[in-house]
């Protein structure tokens, strides 16, 4: 998936600036795809659809984002999914830590192993919430408790390309 | 790792600074919100925020249901109509001796001198969606605190009791199921009258009925209700039945698994009751009485 010659650089092609309502609006249709209201087998195999595009934007514009995005949205999803206040706020805050310390890392590498990136980070994530509940008194509900973080990083792919996408030069840079 | 600019352009405090800031933040809150439950104002907040745009995720499922339920064949409506008449005359002869034994029960607690049990009024309510924390058993209804759902009030359906709302938001309430991991239903075996409590155990249709004797007198097949002397669940409610007893004479306990009368997974509807007179005061003279005597006699 490396760009012909300059892999070692970036894999990264470029694109427009990003304006901060693109950011917002891609937050709030995320949002929107976590409230829907699921039940049974398609509940357990939806990915965090907010965690992943924090993360998306943690690593590839660290600047237009920061924590108090993150930990508001965190908030928000303690509310609608009635659990802890403040478990989802602090596992989206060290996610977003993770992002944006390793977002050179992560941009050096291909599709493939940007993927290994970001199932490990949504599973630290998770592993936050877990060790949250347990410490209140709940109980392991099972291993299918991680699949989100799984189906989330094979969403990587899908989200890159879509989020690009209104970010791609109109002009074709070729053209005299 | 981390990733550090160079000093001379100023960007705010480092990255590790402002991830401590907001976990410490985040502990805090959740610590009080564990603990002492102080962040229900907050949280209401947040709910009333996003009120708006749950009610836009739910427009899909329901124009998918409104699209199925259009296409349904003559066929099935018309099976569905006779049995909804048989069901509704059968119903309507227990209402008439029913109403006759709301009377009857009128007249002699009013002759024992006992105090009403039912209070005034009671709340239709849709699920709106099933609670997506893996950790409990909650859904969220559609009726909230402006439709005087009040917290702590039995939630039913036609066949038993649900659950409790444990958090009421203006247009929204959460109902924490008898399943959960933290409910506790005080009930009595209809065939005995013996008391015991139902715990729930976080998993989907099975109910534990714990600190039961080994030698207890419960069969497979007994119906729990509500016994009612909590003050929070009206009495008579169904709440389970008695679906699997271990008696192991290793254990102080026997092991008895039940299954919910009510059926959550199956209906979207449901029915918040009035909350319940609030019981007599516990009696705390005791103490004090015994200090006098002493006193008395300390002085006599």
């Amino acid at each position: 998936m490396r760009s012909s010659g300059f892999g070692y650089l970036s894999t990264e092609e470029i694109l427009l600036p990003v304006k901060p309502a693109y950011v917002a609006l891609t937050l709030l249709i995320a949002l929107l795809l976590n409230l829907m209201p699921l039940t049974g087998w398609l509940l357990v195999l939806r990915p965090d659809f907010v965690a992943l595009t924090l993360l998306y934007w943690g690593i590839h514009q660290p600047r237009k984002i920061g924590f108090l995005p993150a930990w508001l949205l965190g908030l928000a999803m303690d509310v609608a999914d009635a659990s802890l206040f403040g478990q989802h706020a602090l596992a989206y805050s060290v996610m977003m830590f993770g992002a944006i310390a390793l977002h050179r890392r992560v941009a050096m590498f291909g599709v493939r192993h940007q993927m290994l990136h970001v199932v490990v980070i949504l599973l630290l994530m998770q592993l936050i919430v877990l060790v949250v509940r347990l410490a209140a008194g709940g109980e392991y509900p099972g291993w299918w408790y991680f699949i989100p973080s799984i189906v989330g990083a094979l969403l990587w792919p899908a989200t890159r390309l879509l989020f690009s996408i209104p970010l791609r030069s109109r002009r074709d840079p070729d053209e005299v | 790792m981390e990733y550090t600019p160079p000093p001379f352009f100023k960007r705010g405090p480092s990255l590790l600074a402002r991830l401590s800031f907001f976990a410490l933040l985040s502990l805090i809150l959740l610590y009080a919100d564990a603990r002492f439950h102080y962040m229900e104002g907050v949280r209401k907040v947040f709910g009333v925020v996003l009120y708006p745009l749950q009610k836009i995720m739910d427009v899909p499922g329901d124009l998918v249901s409104g699209i199925g339920s259009f296409f349904v064949g003559q066929s099935y409506l018309k099976v569905e109509n006779e049995r909804l008449a048989r069901q509704n005359f059968l119903n309507a002869g227990l209402l008439q001796t029913q109403q006759e034994l709301i009377a009857e029960n009128r007249h002699l607690r009013e002759l024992l001198g006992m105090k009403e049990r039912t209070g005034p009024g009671s709340t239709v309510a849709e699920i709106l969606y099933f609670g997506r924390d893996p950790f409990s058993r909650k859904v969220i209804i559609d009726k909230g605190s402006s439709q005087k759902v009040e917290e702590g009030a039995a939630v039913v359906d036609d066949t038993g009791l649900v659950g409790q709302v444990s958090r009421a938001f203006p247009w929204t309430a959460e109902i924490a199921l008898i399943t959960d991991r933290e409910q506790l239903v005080p009930v009595q075996v209809v065939r005995n009258g013996l008391r015991a409590a139902v715990f729930g155990t976080g998993y989907d249709g099975t109910l534990d009925l714990r600190f039961m004797p080994v030698n207890a007198d419960i069969e497979n097949g007994d119906v729990l209700v509500t016994s009612g002397i909590d003050g929070v669940y009206p009495a008579g409610l169904p709440v389970a039945l008695v679906s699997n007893i271990e008696r192991n004479a290793a254990y102080p306990f026997a092991r008895i698994t039940c299954t919910p009368a009510a059926g959550v997974n199956r209906h979207g509807q449901v029915m918040v009751l009035a909350r319940l007179a609030p019981l007599p005061a516990y009696p705390t003279a005791a103490p004090q009485k015994k200090a006098k005597q002493r006193k008395s006699r300390r002085d006599g």
